[in-house]
C-alpha cells in the first residue's frame, strides 16, 4: 500500500488532496504513519516502528490501524493495486 | 525511553461552512476531578459505572433558587419533588434546606414519613391514592391535592369515619398556551370543573379547602406560561374568596422548570440558553402581587420543582468498552452506561466529558450503551475526541428522574455515591447484588430440580 503521489501532508497535520481539492486533519500518529506509507513501508514495519514509540499492545494498533487505513481507502487517498502495477 | 502515550491514528475531511448535525464540539478540558475527588480513585474505589452525586451542587442549586423567589415575593415554600430523586440522602438534603415533601403515591409517602417528615409537610398528589393512604394522610394532616371527584367522595366519607377535616387543594389544569396541554390531572380551569369541584368542597363540612395547584408540564422552556398560571389560579382564588368569604391559604404552581440539559434536536446548549430561576421567578411574582390579593393576604407560592434542583449535582462515570466502525464507516462507541441506568437519554443529548487528558483531535461518534438492544443509544452524534478502551468518561446532568426510573435489566444497578460538603465520599446506595434479585423469588417445590 502506498499513498497517492500527489497528496501533501503538512507537519501541522493538515492533508491535501490536489485531485479532489479535498483537506483533511490528520493526528500526530496519523502523519507518522502517512509518512511511512509514503516510504512504501510494509504493515510489518509501520506496526514495529508504531509500537517501539508508543505505548500500546499490539491488538489495540492492528484494529486501530486496519480501520485508518479503511478510512483512508474509502476517500481515495492509497493508490489500488493496478496503479501501483503499471 | 519512555514510550508516548497512545492515541488511535485519524484522520477526518476538514468541512467547511454550515455546523453539521454533531454539533460544534466544546469539550476542551477533561474532568479529572468531581468536588476535589478523582474520578480515577472514586471508579476504582466504587466500580464503573457510577453514580456520584455532589452534595454542594445540591446545597447551592436550592439557595440560589430559594433566593430567586425570596427576593421578589413574601412567602415562598419548597416541596421537594420525591419522584424526581428519592434516594433518603437526598430526600434528607433539602428537608435540611428547608423543603416540604411532595409525594405522588403510597410509597412515596411512607418514605417521607420513615425520613422523619412532618406529616402536615407532606403535600401528597397523584391521581391513585389508597382508602389507606387517605387514612394515613388525613391522620397526619397532611395537605392532600385532589385529582378527581371519586376520590373527592372518598376523603369526604372518609373524614366523616375518622371524625377529622381533612386540608385539600384540588388540582387545576389549564390552557397557559403550551401544548401539549396537560388535562389528565385534576379538574379544568376553563370548562368550570375547578369550580363544579370546588363548590362541593365549600358546600361540604369536612374538609377544609386550604389550596389551589397545578403542574403545567414539565422541562417549561417559557417563563410565560408560569405567568398564564399564576394569574388563573390568583383569580380563582379570589372569586372563592368573594363568593364564600373564605381565604385560599397557598397556590402551588407544581415543578416544571426546565434544568441546564440540552433537549434532543435543539440547537445550542441548554446551559446556554434555558431560563433562569430568575427569569421564573420574575414572572410568577408579577402575576401574583399584580393580582387584587390585599397585601396582608397574600397567600403562600409553593413551588414542586424537581429536575431544575437536582439534574446539575448528578454525574454518570462510566468506561469505554469497544470502539467500532458502522457498515457505514460510523464510528461507533460502546459504554458500559446503557439507557437502564441512564433514562434521559432518551430525552436528552447529555453533555459527556473524557475523564482524562486528550488531544485537540476529535471525531463525530455515536455512543451506544452494552445493552443487547437497538433503543441503547447514549447520544445519536457526539463530536468527542479519541476516546480508546477502558477510558473513563463523566455524563453531565443526571440527577432528576434516572435514579428513580432506572430498571433492574440484564445487569444491576450501581453504586451511588454522595460527595459531602467537605468533599469526602458516602456510598448513598449500594450496587444490587445477585442475592438482592433473588431474595425476592420464589421457585416453587416442583421446578427446583432439573436435568439439562
Ligand atoms: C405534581 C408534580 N409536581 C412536581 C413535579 C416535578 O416536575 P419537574 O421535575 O419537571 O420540576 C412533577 C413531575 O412530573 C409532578 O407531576
Amino acid at each position: 500500500m502506498k499513498l497517492r503521489k500527489n497528496i501533501a501532508v503538512s507537519e501541522a497535520g493538515l492533508l491535501f488532496n490536489p485531485v479532489t481539492g479535498e483537506s483533511f486533519s490528520v493526528n500526530p500518529i496519523g502523519i507518522e504513519i502517512l509518512n511511512l506509507l509514503r516510504e512504501e513501508k510494509t504493515d510489518e514495519q509501520i506496526h514495529s516502528a508504531i509500537m517501539s514509540r508508543y505505548s500500546t499492545d499490539k491488538p489495540t494498533f492492528e484494529k486501530d490501524y486496519q480501520d485508518f487505513i479503511g478510512i483512508l481507502k474509502h476517500n481515495n487517498l492509497l493508490e489500488s493495486h493496478e496503479e501501483t502495477k503499471a | 525511553m519512555t514510550k508516548l502515550r497512545y492515541e488511535r491514528p485519524v484522520i477526518k475531511k476538514l468541512e467547511t461552512g454550515m455546523p453539521n448535525k454533531f454539533g460544534t464540539r466544546t469539550e476542551y478540558q477533561p474532568m479529572t476531578h468531581l468536588d476535589g475527588i478523582a474520578v480515577e480513585k472514586l471508579m476504582k474505589d466504587y466500580g464503573s459505572p457510577l453514580f456520584v452525586i455532589s452534595e454542594k451542587t445540591i446545597r447551592k442549586t436550592i439557595q440560589k433558587a430559594k433566593k430567586a423567589f425570596k427576593t421578589r415575593y413574601p412567602r415562598v415554600q419548597f416541596a421537594w419533588s420525591y419522584k424526581t430523586n428519592y434516594l433518603n440522602a437526598i430526600c434528607s438534603i433539602f428537608h435540611q434546606e428547608g423543603s416540604w415533601a411532595e409525594v405522588v403515591s403510597g410509597f412515596e409517602y411512607d418514605k417521607a414519613i420513615s425520613l422523619g417528615v412532618d406529616g402536615k409537610k407532606i403535600i401528597f398528589n397523584g391521581p391513585e391514592k389508597s382508602e389507606e393512604d387517605l387514612t394515613k394522610a388525613i391522620k397526619n394532616d397532611s395537605l392532600i391535592h385532589i385529582d378527581h371527584l371519586d376520590e373527592l367522595y372518598t376523603i369526604s366519607e372518609l373524614a366523616e369515619k375518622q371524625k377529622a377535616r381533612p386540608r385539600v387543594a384540588i388540582r387545576v389544569n389549564m390552557d397557559t398556551g403550551v401544548y401539549p396541554m396537560w388535562d389528565r390531572f385534576g379538574f379544568n380551569y376553563e370548562n368550570g370543573q375547578a369550580w363544579d369541584a370546588i363548590n362541593k368542597i365549600m358546600h361540604s363540612d369536612n374538609m377544609e379547602l386550604v389550596g389551589l395547584h397545578c403542574h403545567i408540564g414539565t422541562f417549561m422552556l417559557a417563563p410565560s406560561a408560569y405567568g398564564i398560571a399564576a394569574s388563573k389560579l390568583a383569580e380563582l382564588a379570589l372569586s372563592v374568596q368573594e363568593k364564600y368569604k373564605h381565604e385560599i391559604k397557598y397556590i402551588d404552581l407544581g415543578g416544571g422548570f426546565a434544568s441546564k440539559n440540552t433537549l434532543k434536536g435543539a440547537y445550542l446548549p441548554g446551559s446556554d440558553t434555558n431560563p433562569t430561576f430568575d427569569d421564573f421567578a420574575e414572572v410568577i411574582s408579577s402575576a401574583l402581587l399584580n393580582s387584587n390579593f390585599k397585601q396582608e393576604k397574600l397567600p403562600m407560592l409553593i413551588l414542586e420543582t424537581g429536575r431544575a434542583l437536582i439534574d446539575e449535582a448528578g454525574y454518570l462515570l462510566g468506561s469505554v468498552i469497544s470502539n467500532k466502525r458502522s457498515s457505514t464507516g460510523r464510528r461507533n462507541t460502546i459504554l458500559d452506561i446503557g439507557v437502564n441506568i441512564l433514562f434521559t437519554s432518551f430525552w436528552y443529548d447529555h453533555k459527556i466529558t473524557p475523564a482524562q487528558a486528550f488531544t485537540h483531535y476529535s471525531e463525530d461518534t455515536c455512543i451506544y450503551g452494552p445493552l443487547c438492544m437497538n433503543i441503547d443509544v447514549i447520544r445519536e452524534s457526539a463530536s468527542l475526541p479519541l476516546l480508546n478502551k477502558d477510558d473513563h468518561v463523566v455524563i453531565h446532568n443526571v440527577g432528576a428522574y434516572n435514579m428513580t426510573q432506572w430498571m433492574q435489566f440484564i445487569a444491576l444497578r450501581p453504586n451511588v455515591v454522595l460527595i459531602d460538603m467537605d468533599e469526602k465520599p458516602h456510598v448513598i446506595r449500594l450496587r444490587e447484588t445477585l442475592d438482592n434479585m433473588n431474595s425476592m423469588e420464589k421457585v416453587p417445590a416442583h421446578l427446583k430440580k432439573f436435568n439439562v
